[in-house]
């Protein structure tokens, strides 16, 4: 990466620069192939962007990074996203 | 324009500081979709300021300048001037401030950046708070919603900044909101190919500010203009155009939603229903808002 050398303090972009947010999570998202119909809603509304686009037009979710806001589950139109509470269902 | 016809390229990095269900970083996504990686950006003290991360390093991969709460647009008529000098003719220059740094403390250096035609974008995301110092009222918060300085709500009604905008006569200005990509990315297209200055402003709804749940940040921002709390408008060269459901509604081909569909999700409005409803100040809300609607159906249809 390009670095500047300027009399002004510079940050430089990384991912992950607060740490693994996934680690925030209460809830989980958790999708269901067969259901989806592919309009990606929950890929544009994700506020983390945190919904992968997948070959065959469907999604995956990356767990690393998602804050389990559940915008995605709320917007898909179809139920194929479901919460979850993590460490499995009490 | 199809969801899938997108941009996939994201200009804001995973992992930040934004809370769950932010309606910042989820605003930013698309719009850098629209502006492309060709783009700096001048961001003065808000939540994006912090959703950018700790020194030294950000979340935002694309040039970002830093500046005073009051100087988002003089910043950004500084970086303009700046790469005109360098004959950088292809690069936007976009302000992106909240409703505090805008309507309130940032208004007279917007004022003036757009009064001198200065060549960039200007976007105000509007959660309706000062959220980043802990949810304080601002210009553009609703009449009779708490905040942590309108303990029982506040009094006054929030303020029309859309009009101020266009009293400037500038090429474009336009209203948007986050449940709306398509809208939203359209705008922001529009505004790219204008030479001049540009407004628009994103509702923004933001759950630990309005106290609701936060996979709801994208139902409140429809209900905010399924209810006529917020238009979809846009201004080209003088001429007002209403768009999607806020055209219907102007049309009256389709009737507004009662207010308390929106409010009642709301904690910030909380106190309007229990321990008893105040059908008074739900009242003056709505009538608030038809009035509100009167006038446009006046000026504009
Ligand atoms: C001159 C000055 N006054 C006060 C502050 C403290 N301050 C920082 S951000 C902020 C509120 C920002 O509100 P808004 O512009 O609505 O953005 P949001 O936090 O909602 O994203 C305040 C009061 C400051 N940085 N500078
Ligand atoms: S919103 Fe639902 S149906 Fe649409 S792409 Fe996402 S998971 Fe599939
Ligand atoms: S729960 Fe929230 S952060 Fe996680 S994938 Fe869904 S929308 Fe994105
Ligand atoms: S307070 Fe609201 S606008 Fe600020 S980071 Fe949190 S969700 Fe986003």
């Amino acid at each position: 990466m390009k670095r500047y050398d300027v009399v002004t303090t510079i940050s430089y972009p990384k991912t992950g620069a607060m740490g693994k947010t996934g680690s925030w999570r209460v809830f989980k998202p958790i999708f269901d192939k067969a259901k989806c119909v592919k309009c990606l809603r929950c890929w544009i509304f994700c506020p983390e962007a945190s919904i992968r686009r997948e070959k065959d037009g469907t999604i995956s979710i990356d767990y690393e990074y998602c804050k389990g806001c559940g915008i995605c589950a709320n917007e898909c139109k179809v139920e194929a996203i479901t919460m979850e509470r993590e460490g499995g269902k009490k | 324009m199809a969801i899938k016809d997108f941009p996939v390229e994201e200009c804001i990095l995973q992992g930040n500081a934004a809370c769950p269900g932010c309606p910042a970083t989820m605003a930013l996504r698309m719009v850098f979709k629209a502006l492309g990686k060709n783009t700096v950006m001048v961001v003065p003290a808000c939540c994006t300021a912090v959703i950018e991360s700790l020194y030294p390093h950000t979340s935002f991969d694309i040039p970002v300048m830093n500046i005073a709460f009051e100087a988002a647009a003089a910043g950004a008529s500084g970086v303009e001037a700046a790469l005109r000098m360098q004959g950088k003719k292809d690069t936007t220059v976009l302000a992106w401030a909240g409703d505090g740094g805008t309507y309130d403390i940032g208004i007279q250096a917007l004022s003036g950046a757009l009064e001198r035609g200065t060549n960039f974008i200007y976007i105000c995301y509007n959660n309706q708070i000062y959220s980043n110092t802990g949810i304080q009222r601002s210009g553009a918060t609703p009449y009779a919603a708490w905040t942590t300085t309108t303990v029982s709500g506040k009094t006054e009604f929030r303020k029309e900044m859309g009009d101020i905008i266009q009293a400037h006569h500038i090429p474009y200005s336009a209203q948007t909101c986050v449940s709306y990509p398509d809208d939203l990315y359209r705008k922001l297209k529009k505004a790219k190919s204008i030479k001049g200055p540009k407004y628009l402003e994103i509702m923004a709804p933001c759950p630990p500010g309005w106290r609701f749940s936060m996979e709801k940040t994208v139902e409140m921002g429809r209900m905010a203009v399924e209810t006529g709390a917020w238009a979809l408008y846009e201004c080209e060269n003088d001429v007002v155009t209403f768009n999607g459901k806020s055209k219907l509604i102007l049309e009256k081909k389709i009737e507004r939603k009662s207010i308390e569909e929106w409010i009642k999700y709301q904690g910030r409005f909380s106190h309007l229903f229990k321990p008893k409803k105040d059908t008074k100040r739900i009242q003056t809300l709505e009538d608030h808002i038809d009035q509100l609607w009167e006038r446009y159906r006046k000026c504009y249809l």
